[in-house]
């Protein structure tokens, strides 16, 4: 295991969480009602400030000794490995619901494995970070439940919601070469293995919800290998805007 | 959403280091179990606390303000309610 392997994997956790942040404070001061408005902004400063924790330890890892915005901030779009899902635009509440309950009840699980990383990192910041994921993943099956099993109109979008995002799940569960090395070693999750109980709990859902399962078998990929959506480049337009405008500036 | 079906309701928050839950201000939600939820996102973003109480505005009954004259003034010239004529050791320390 190579410290540009560990670089590149801290990289990839911090993708994730950085992005999907960026996609959730869109919601901010446009929520459908204001305590969700104000939900769904608490949601999107968890996930920014896993992603700080992440770059910092990640720019201690860096050979080019990057510092944590310039690595948040300042890479090209094929420098992104973060999952395809959580690029996507927001589309309706629905649909933020639905792709929240899919990443975050994997992600729980995923930090649940991750704190028995030999990595006193890795292993500090998933036990740290399952506190949060345990009011997302609640949030969410909430939501999703009161969707589906609620109006024609609020079942329709859920259930249209989870037939979109179905193809975008696989990637989560993806182990490359990289990942299988260090899953092997006892420093990263082996993803593939919390498929079973991740399904298990998603059926149960459904079930209670009213909905269906979709059942389409090909997935998306591209993200950890930095292809990315045509979102993508528009996102990070955005999100790095101020950076470029005024490197380095503070406040 | 319309929130002619999402009732308002009145939260209560105790902070870690006190022993009584405070008024801390309303919210809408469509059941209990959502204005805790709720609560929890509104109400204590700053650590204010760790416990909640969620109670329906419409279940709170309240003294009417024009009553305060009969209700509360008769206390206040019964100096004999208050324990204050007695002394206090030392030892004893503020009570």
């Amino acid at each position: 295991m190579t410290q540009l392997q560990q670089f590149n994997y801290t990289i990839r956790l911090a993708d994730d969480a950085l992005i999907l942040g960026q996609r959730l404070s869109e919601w901010c001061g446009h929520g459908p009602i204001l305590e969700e408005d104000i939900a769904l902004s608490n949601i999107a400063l968890d996930y920014v400030g896993q992603a700080t924790n992440l770059y910092k330890h990640a720019s201690q890892l860096d050979t080019q000794k990057r510092d944590e915005d310039a690595l948040a901030l300042t890479r090209m779009e094929q420098e992104y490995n973060n999952i395809l899902m959580l690029e996507l635009p927001n589309g309706d509440y629905a649909a933020t619901i639905m792709r929240q309950y899919f990443y975050s009840s994997f992600y729980l699980l995923f930090l649940d494995k991750l704190k028995t990383s030999n990595d006193s990192f890795l292993s500090g910041f998933a036990e740290k970070s399952i506190k949060e994921l345990r009011y997302h993943v609640q949030h969410a099956t909430d939501w999703v439940k009161r969707m589906g099993d609620g109006t024609e109109e609020s079942h329709n979008r859920i259930q249209e919601a989870a037939n979109q995002l179905w193809p975008y799940l696989g990637e989560m569960f993806g182990m490359d070469a990289l990942e299988s090395e260090l899953a092997s070693s006892g420093y990263a999750v082996d993803r593939s293995s919390l498929v079973e109980d991740w399904k298990k709990q998603c059926t149960a859902l459904f079930d209670e919800a009213t909905l269906a399962m979709p059942t389409e078998a090909w997935h998306h990929k591209g993200g950890r290998e930095g292809r990315h959506t045509e979102h993508m480049g528009f996102l990070l337009a955005e999100m790095q805007f101020m950076q470029r405008a005024y490197p380095g500036a503070k406040w | 959403m319309s929130n002619s079906n999402w009732p308002l309701w009145e939260i209560f928050i105790r902070s870690k280091n006190g022993l009584a839950h405070k008024h801390a201000g309303s919210l809408h939600a469509a059941d209990a179990k959502m204005a805790i939820e709720n609560a929890r996102d509104v109400y204590t973003r700053r650590m204010e606390g760790v416990s909640i109480w969620v109670v329906r505005s419409a279940d709170i009954v309240a003294s009417a303000p024009a009553d305060k004259d009969f209700l509360f003034d008769p206390a206040n010239d019964k100096v004999y309610r208050h324990p204050t004529f007695y002394d206090i050791p030392p030892e004893v320390g503020h009570m």
